[in-house]
């Protein structure tokens, strides 16, 4: 089974970091990556910047309307992902239970629609 | 490279053919074997990917062909009790919805219809019919796993279990529609926690649970009359209770208390032996009953353990001091038929039965179960002026 995890936490937080406490974060992913690489489950992860940095595009009645910012203002943004393929959703809970998303970060986990030779989901 | 070979030689075959329609519009890469050695085994991976996620989904398929199979028909009650134990652990996942837990499992396992779920829960029977819809989906898609957790996983899985198992208990104690008992919930319930005692020996609120069920059942005969009608406790032939059922699950009680880690399902346990032990209702042991709510409303609060606790201490210490217990608890449990039929029980014990009828008249206007209406139309007569 595929999922994403979809990885939320308040980007606000974290900015007056120390070079010290940065590079032990970079760690702790780097290790949580590698994790999912030994456990045979990692297909895909990155890291996005923060929602400062997003733009969300809609087209209506033809014409393409450009905004500045995410689609939705939350408490909690969407800050990165990791795409994995493991047996269950034990495992997958399992697995980003590991994540280091600090005290008040959370992990939505998707499973992902996957489609057979004629684009029928595959189910 | 990959091991299955028809596999392989497809890919080979697929590279060539990729390698007919690319080399000609960008030219010959410098590496020509390479190339088709590394397409082919991309097209192998994405190939075997596939058919894994296929197989997969298969499973899972599988996984919802044994609820359907199991929740199909009221009557079957049989199948492999590993079957219905994997069963339970996926009904009861924590990614579900706690309401599609309960109903999930009173369909699967218990065997109750959709509209009998409805009812238990107050909600429309297309509501709870899309609620079962929806989670067996989750299921199918989100692939709940269909097995007994790992040891690893059990202690956090074990109580939404106990409390699915519970409820059927209860609906089954208590029915919402049909006679006052429906022993053969009672039955499956006990059945269910008798196997996870045996997966879990060492965990004393099952075997709480597992008790408490035992002497709540052993009552099951005394409980009605020939015509159906519901019983007190008080009221109830002792002698027809299940006496060996009684010793069964006060031996169960004991070994489970032994381990020194309390928890509601052994303090109901408790309570419930402390009523199987008395050879008749006036050497029931009240205060000690009242004691053991106390610390149930501290480690478990809620109205309808308050509203217990009251009765109890209106049995060790009179009805006026249960009865002024009763009014912070009126908002709470306005809807709920027993708050005024206890009431009014105690009105009718303090002779006041003006008060005794107005509460058995709304009693009857929310009591379900015939059985009971039974009983309490015959209380509301005697305590209306002839």
């Amino acid at each position: 089974m595929q999922y994403i995890f979809l990885i939320y936490g308040d980007e606000s937080e974290g900015g007056s970091s120390s070079p010290d406490e940065m590079a032990k974060s970079m760690q702790e992913w780097g290790d949580y990556t590698q994790y999912l690489k030994d456990k045979g489950y990692h297909l895909a992860g990155e890291a996005l910047h923060p929602t400062h940095d997003a733009t969300t595009v809609r087209v209506r009645d033809g014409k393409t309307i450009t905004t500045d910012g995410p689609f939705a203002e939350t408490k909690e943004q969407l800050g990165g992902f990791y795409l994995v393929d493991c047996p269950s959703l034990d495992e997958a809970i399992e697995a980003s239970a590991k994540m280091p998303v600090g005290p008040d970060g959370s992990v939505e986990i998707r499973p992902i629609m996957l489609f057979d030779e004629e684009g029928q989901p595959s189910s | 490279m990959l091991g299955d070979f028809d596999i392989a030689e497809d890919a080979v075959q697929e590279a060539f053919a990729q390698a007919m329609r690319v080399w000609p519009e960008r030219g010959i890469p410098d590496n020509p074997g390479a190339w088709i050695t590394t397409t082919a085994r991309n097209r192998a991976i994405d190939r075997l990917r596939r058919e894994r996620t296929l197989r997969e989904k298969t499973a899972q398929l599988g996984v919802v062909e044994a609820l359907e199979s199991l929740g199909g028909d009221e009557t079957d009650v049989s199948g492999i009790p590993d079957d219905r134990l994997r069963l339970i652990f996926t009904c009861c996942h924590p990614a579900l919805r706690m309401d599609a837990r309960v109903a999930l499992t009173l369909k699967t396992l218990g065997g109750l219809t959709t509209g009998e779920i409805a009812r238990a829960f107050l909600v429309p029977e297309p509501t709870m019919a899309q609620r079962l819809v929806r989670a067996k989906h989750k299921i199918r898609q989100a692939a709940i796993p269909y097995r007994v957790p790992p040891a690893e996983l059990l202690p956090e899985r074990l109580p939404g279990v106990l409390a699915v198992l519970y409820l059927v208990f209860n609906e089954g104690y208590a029915a919402t529609t049909g006679p006052l008992v429906r022993t053969d919930l009672c039955d499956e319930a006990i059945r269910l926690a008798r196997l996870v005692v045996t997966l879990m020996p060492d965990e004393p609120e099952i075997r709480g649970l597992l008790a408490l069920m035992l002497l709540q059942h052993s009552r099951r005969d005394a409980r009605t009359d020939p015509l159906g009608t519901m019983i007190l406790l008080e009221d109830q032939d002792r002698a027809r209770w299940d006496h060996a059922m009684i010793d069964e699950g006060l031996a169960i009680l004991d070994g489970a208390l032994a381990a020194r880690r309390p928890g509601p399902y052994q303090l109901q346990g408790a309570i419930a032996a402390l009523h199987a032990r008395a050879p008749r209702p006036e050497d029931t042991d009240w205060p000690q009953i009242a004691a053991l709510y106390d610390r149930l409303v501290d480690t478990s609060p809620s109205p309808v353990v308050e509203l217990n606790r009251a009765v109890a201490i209106a049995m060790a210490d009179g009805p006026e001091r249960g009865l002024a217990l009763f009014a912070p608890l009126e908002d709470e449990l306005d809807e709920y038929h027993l708050f005024h039929a206890a009431r009014a029980d105690l009105f009718r014990r303090l002779g006041r039965n003006d008060e005794a009828a107005a509460a058995y008249r709304r009693a009857l206007e929310l009591v379900t179960n015939p059985r009971q209406r039974a009983f309490l139309q015959r209380r509301l007569a005697e305590a209306e002026p002839a």
